[in-house]
């Protein structure tokens, strides 16, 4: 137990530690991640598209705490993070980047399509707003089935523009479905920032005109996150009925790998990055005496040595045979 | 005369036609001050500025929609969807009403749209990002399919796919933005739609690609005229409408056809072009038509892309098919 009455998670594959530190130490472990990316981007061993969530950890982190081990997971492109803390061994996210059939999608999905069908992780989703209608079917599956647990929706602020978005809204509340609808609001869409994309730029505002209950957080402080979430799926476990959270947040890097930034100004980029979700979670528990600086260094050099692991890890891993290719288009032998 | 590559040279036409004629517009996900992901749009908002290059909300059905009823008053909208696999939010008003709206009035009302997007494999995306949807538009009545396989040509066709009072899909391969230079003369000149263009002449084989595939099909015939095979090769450009009549002619003097496309093989374009065969030309053939095309499967990732995507090698042995007991 520690200050926030939690101890942490089981499944991120660490060991026992206060709570406060655990939330700490996964927001380490998705930013050390994905700047190895980063870095296996530029050495061409990472292809194609490679959206990272850096500056945005808290959310992810502060969200899958405040799940149940059981409950769906759906997300975006922008999903190392969450499927690494829906507990995707973090060797098997790193295959996968590198498209190998070690890969939690076996090579198959690449950056942008982490599965992990086991762990109820229903996947990134390259579409905008593809996710949505996809875990109010989850739900309601769930619920056909007798089933009682929630499906989490995380999406950015750019699917509200998607008639998914509405659609899925609507569903939702309409059928008293339990999904949880977690918008990341890093401001950006691309290149489009939200009030040139929406005439109501408050997100809440839509959720609420489908009579979904709704809640903004600020998405740079995990423990805001943490609670939000956890509320929520209170709420949603409780009354069976959707929840909307949206969490304010930002993202410190260009849209994919290549982007010559043109919306924005370093300046604001600048003013985010000192609310950066990482320094100002480490230095509060440093002010409040609960971490050291050697103790921060710890949990940092376990998360560089674990990605360390898991880049040698799918080094070595062999790649799928050209044979498999027309393998798993459909199922073999089920047309009668 | 300037050296283009393709991007530069779509970006060239857009330019030249929005500067001739008030009525065009484009509009799209970060066309304007981004200037679209691929940069083909770049510098048009700050010429003809914000109200001639919108930067519209994420939202394909809106996109394209708009644009339809946009062109329904007379303005010619050019939209662009960031990768073709985005464009099926938009497939509803692209299927149900842009090919439609000329039929239901009786030409009273024209439709004179360009949707652009670009397509293909071979830039190490994946999937969305990766396919060729050429037949699924094909199919469709009322709508002109377009694929430029050159920068000049890419100029050419989308001046004449805007000019064009009939909505037009303008699928760009991606692999092609950048992949060469070419000569061309900025002078608004349109090529046609209704026209195939003969890359090469030959007498052996007609090989019969568009797009991008265009490469390894040319490759090819350089290849096998190493060997002493003549090969015709045939850029089809305008999918909808096909002219088939320079296709069937070249066969009538070749004998053999080989049809190469990057999209997946069931349903393929490539079998609209073999049926016109068999129903045209069969006997000018000596040998059963041949497609090489991508296989039905999903594009993979980067590592087996060229696995996915035809090879020369692949439509050299096909040639070889059409050659054998010659
Ligand atoms: C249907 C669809 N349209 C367009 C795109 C291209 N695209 C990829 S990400 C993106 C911006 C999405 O912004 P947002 O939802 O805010 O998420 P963020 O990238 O900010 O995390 C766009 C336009 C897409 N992937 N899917
Ligand atoms: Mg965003």
């Amino acid at each position: 137990m520690n200050a926030t009455g939690r101890k942490a998670k089981a499944g991120s594959g660490m060991s026992e530690r206060p709570f406060t530190h655990q939330l700490l130490a996964d927001m380490l472990r998705i930013r050390r991640m994905e700047e190895k990316c980063a870095e296996l981007y530029g050495a061409q061993k990472i292809r194609g598209f490679l959206h990272l969530y850096i500056g945005e950890e808290a959310c992810a982190t502060g969200a899958m705490h405040a799940l149940d081990a059981d409950d769906n997971v759906v997300a975006t492109y922008r999903e190392h993070g969450h499927a690494l803390l829906r507990g995707v061994p973090m060797d098997a996210i790193m295959a996968e980047m590198f498209g190998k059939a070690a890969g939690c999608s076996r090579g198959r999905g690449g950056s942008m399509h982490l599965f992990d069908v086991a762990r109820r992780f229903y996947g990134g989703n390259a579409i905008v707003g593809g996710g949505l209608p996809l875990a109010v079917g989850l739900a309601l599956a769930d619920r056909m089935l007798g089933i009682r647990r929630l499906t989490a929706c995380f999406f950015g602020e750019g699917a509200v523009a998607e008639g998914a978005f509405h659609e899925g809204m609507n569903l939702a509340a309409l059928w008293r479905l339990p999904v949880l609808f977690l918008c990341e609001n890093n401001l950006y869409a691309m290149g489009t920032a939200l009030d040139r994309s929406e005439s109501q730029t408050e997100l809440c505002v839509k959720a609420a005109s489908y009579k979904v209950p709704t809640l903004k957080v600020d998405g740079m402080d995990v423990l805001a996150v943490h609670e939000g979430t956890r509320r929520a799926a209170q709420q949603v476990r409780g009354e069976g009925g959707p929840f909307f959270v949206e969490f304010r947040t930002f993202r410190f890097r260009a849209h994919s790998m290549f982007d010559p930034e043109l919306y924005r100004g370093k300046a604001e980029v600048e003013e985010w990055k000192k609310r950066g979700p990482i320094h100002s979670f480490s230095a509060q528990l440093k002010a409040a005496g609960e971490l050291t600086e050697d103790g921060f260094l710890e949990l940092d050099a376990e998360a560089e040595a674990e990605v360390a692991a898991a880049v040698a890890f799918a080094e070595a891993a062999p790649w799928e045979p050209v044979e498999d290719l027309l393998r798993d288009v459909t199922t073999p032998g089920a047309m009668r | 005369m300037a050296e283009l590559n393709l991007v530069e040279a779509i970006n060239r036409a857009l330019d030249w036609e929005m500067a001739h004629d008030p009525s065009v517009v484009v509009l799209g996900e970060d066309v304007g001050v981004n200037g679209g992901v691929f940069r083909a749009t770049v510098g048009l908002q700050e010429r003809f500025g914000p109200e001639r290059v919108l930067d519209t909300p994420l939202a394909e059905t809106a996109i394209v929609g708009t644009a339809i009823g946009m062109a329904a008053q007379g303005l010619k909208p050019v939209a662009e969807i960031q990768f073709s696999g985005f464009i099926y939010p938009a497939m509803d008003h692209i299927w149900n009403h842009a090919g439609r709206l000329r039929n239901r009035t009786r030409g009273r009302l024209s439709c004179p749209l360009v949707v652009r997007s670009p397509c293909g494999a071979g830039i190490h995306a994946p999937e969305h990002h990766s396919e060729s949807p050429e037949a699924l538009f094909a199919h469709l009545p009322g709508v002109r399919v377009v694929i430029p396989s050159s920068p000049s040509r890419a100029y050419g066709l989308l001046l004449a796919a805007i000019r064009d009072p009939d909505p037009v899909i303008f699928l760009e391969p991606t692999r092609l933005y950048r992949l060469f230079k070419q000569e061309v003369a900025d002078d608004g000149e349109a090529l046609p739609l209704d026209v195939c263009f003969t890359l090469r002449a030959g007498t052996d084989v007609t090989l019969v690609s568009w797009g991008a595939m265009l490469n390894e099909t040319q490759a090819a015939a350089e290849a096998l005229a190493q060997e002493g095979v003549m090969a015709e090769v045939i850029d089809v450009a305008t999918l909808k409408p096909l002219d088939m009549t320079t296709i069937l002619e070249s066969v009538a003097r070749t004998g053999r056809c080989v049809i190469v496309h990057e999209a997946t093989r069931t349903g393929g374009f490539g079998a609209e072009i073999a049926a016109n065969l068999a129903e045209h030309g069969l006997y000018s053939l000596l040998a059963p038509v041949q497609r090489v095309t991508a296989w039905d499967v999903v594009v993979p990732l980067s590592r087996l892309e060229h696995q996915y995507m035809p090879s020369v090698e692949r439509i050299v042995a096909a040639v070889r098919k059409t050659l054998e007991g010659a």
